[in-house]
């Protein structure tokens, strides 16, 4: 492995280019007219502001055209320890964006001695949207979500993509991927930004729920293998997962409550 | 017909390791310590230009000598590691191969340039409890014309790094609890200032690799965090 190389800066992703391109795959020169299906893709993941700063959350199912590709994918992925991504797209080259976004997290805090701010992460994710779009326009895109708690300004942050690397700090919530639109609609009722962590996680058991209800390519909770939506909480004091016990709970009010209202209860 | 100057082989090594070692010696010593937690790293520093860095999960660096050099060192470490890290797993990033590179980076710039490096270098790796094979604790230290040894309980590097060693090598045990061992790291350091007979907590660079943190065990403590182990 080389020692010394050319690239004396301090983003990783520009050292791949530069030194080690080997590395890196070039989709641009790969044939046109990819069968996408054949690959498993992510399908809904979701995130809004609350209280005590921002919740980043996702189904755990991954799909290969009508087929299950996975039960239990993780979506959610904390990049350093105040900030988070969570993707939607084809599950390969989204779970590598994941991955090299936390690398050039890290190698930049070490390299310069201090972390990028929060708006920088962001900014580097779009440039990271923005090189996979030759693999989006063969169906393989990826539209990430990105949030974290800014510690300068004592606020939770959030932010949409589309595949152009197009980037939009949102003020209330988001959500993207195949239900993303159901998601997005359970949110647009029940979201508070006052509401505290009980509330949010219900809020965000919820919107899953419903997602997974009108879309056949989101996971509802699956209680008979044990498989929970990933939920993390970002505030001040870092990253928090919500336990599985706590998520099933929340999920068996939430069945209770509509099976009482359709007068199915048993 | 003018005749270049002949210089032996000798000579020119000679003169060369002289002027490495001056170099180094007008630096002050960074200290490494195995401790309970895990390993304590520590230096003098009156500026706010780190001699300590972290390199990737479990590994750390020091150096002293010219700052230039030792930091331009420290980044290679940190891209090789992350490379190393990507390309295979993160628990194949291990000090052994970070010092070796070193030693051959460190060594080959001493044979083929004018100038050689004017630094010393410490890597140390903190051992994982949890990954049969990699429990044990690394200290590794490479010197100016790349030679590299490893060391157990402690190891110095830079300014009367001779005299330091022997100070502490009475003093050392296993098992040191943290505040002890930066309480001894300070006053080995007091003694190799001449002339100042006490080092101020502000102008001490304390960090520490450790064992139980998950995932990056990297810890830079500063003065206040100091003072209070230091006064347990």
């Amino acid at each position: 492995m080389q020692f010394r190389g050319n690239y004396q800066g301090s983003s990783f992703s520009e050292l791949l280019a530069v030194d080690f391109s080997h590395l890196r795959l070039n989709w641009s020169d790969l044939a046109q007219g990819f069968d996408a299906s054949a690959v498993p893709h992510g399908t809904t993941v979701m995130g809004f502001k609350y209280a005590e700063g921002v919740v980043i959350a996702g189904d755990r199912l991954a799909t290969m055209g009508h087929r299950v590709a996975s039960r239990d994918m993780e979506k959610v992925y904390p990049t350093d320890a105040y900030s988070l991504i969570a993707i939607a797209g084809a599950a390969g080259p989204a779970v590598e964006m994941a991955r090299l976004m936390r690398i050039e997290l890290e190698h930049y805090e070490k390299i310069e001695g201090e972390p990028l701010e929060l708006e920088g992460k962001a900014n580097k994710l779009s440039q990271m949207v923005r090189q996979n779009m030759p693999a989006a326009m063969q169906g393989l895109g990826v539209v990430p979500l990105f949030a974290g708690y800014d510690r300068r300004r004592n606020v939770g942050r959030l932010w949409g993509y589309d595949m152009t690397g197009g980037r939009y700090e949102e003020t209330d919530y988001e959500a993207t991927g195949s239900g993303g639109i159901y998601a997005a609609e359970s949110l647009k009722k029940s979201h508070r930004l006052d509401a505290n962590r009980t509330e949010a996680l219900r809020m965000s058991v919820q919107a899953l729920v419903d997602a997974s209800d009108e879309d056949r390519a989101t996971g509802g909770p699956d209680v008979v293998r044990g498989i929970y939506p990933i939920i993390d909480f970002c505030t001040r004091n870092g990253i928090e997962r919500a336990p599985e016990s706590e998520i099933e709970t929340v999920f068996r009010a939430i069945i209770t409550e509509q099976s009482s209202r359709r007068g199915t209860a048993s | 017909m003018s005749m270049p100057f002949y210089v032996s082989p000798e000579q020119m090594m000679t003169d060369k390791a002289e002027f490495a070692r001056k170099g180094v010696a007008r630096g002050k010593p960074s200290l490494v310590i195995e401790c309970d937690v895990g390993i304590l790293m520590m230096a003098e520093n009156l500026s706010t230009l780190s001699k300590i860095g972290e390199i990737y999960d479990r590994v750390a660096f020091a150096g002293v000598g010219k700052f230039s050099e030792f930091d331009q060192l420290r980044k290679i470490g940190v891209r090789y590691a992350d490379i190393k890290g990507y390309s295979y797993s993160r628990d194949d990033v291990r000090g052994r191969a970070l010092a070796n590179a070193y030693s051959q980076a460190v060594g080959d710039a001493f044979t083929q340039q004018l100038k050689p490096l004017e630094v010393e270098i410490v890597v140390v790796e903190v051992g994982d409890s949890t990954l049969a094979g990699h429990e044990n604790n690394a200290i590794y230290r490479i010197q100016y014309d790349g030679s590299i040894s490893d060391h157990h309980g402690y190891c110095v590097i830079g300014g009367a790094a001779e005299e330091l060693s022997d100070f502490l090598s009475s003093r050392v045990r296993d098992g040191i609890p943290l505040g002890e061992a930066i309480g001894l790291a300070k006053s080995a350091l007091e003694r190799g200032a001449e002339g100042e007979p006490s080092v101020d907590v502000e102008n001490l660079e304390v960090c520490v690799l450790e064992r139980e943190r998950p995932g990056r065990k990297f810890v830079r403590l500063n003065s206040d965090r100091v003072g209070e182990l230091l006064s347990t």
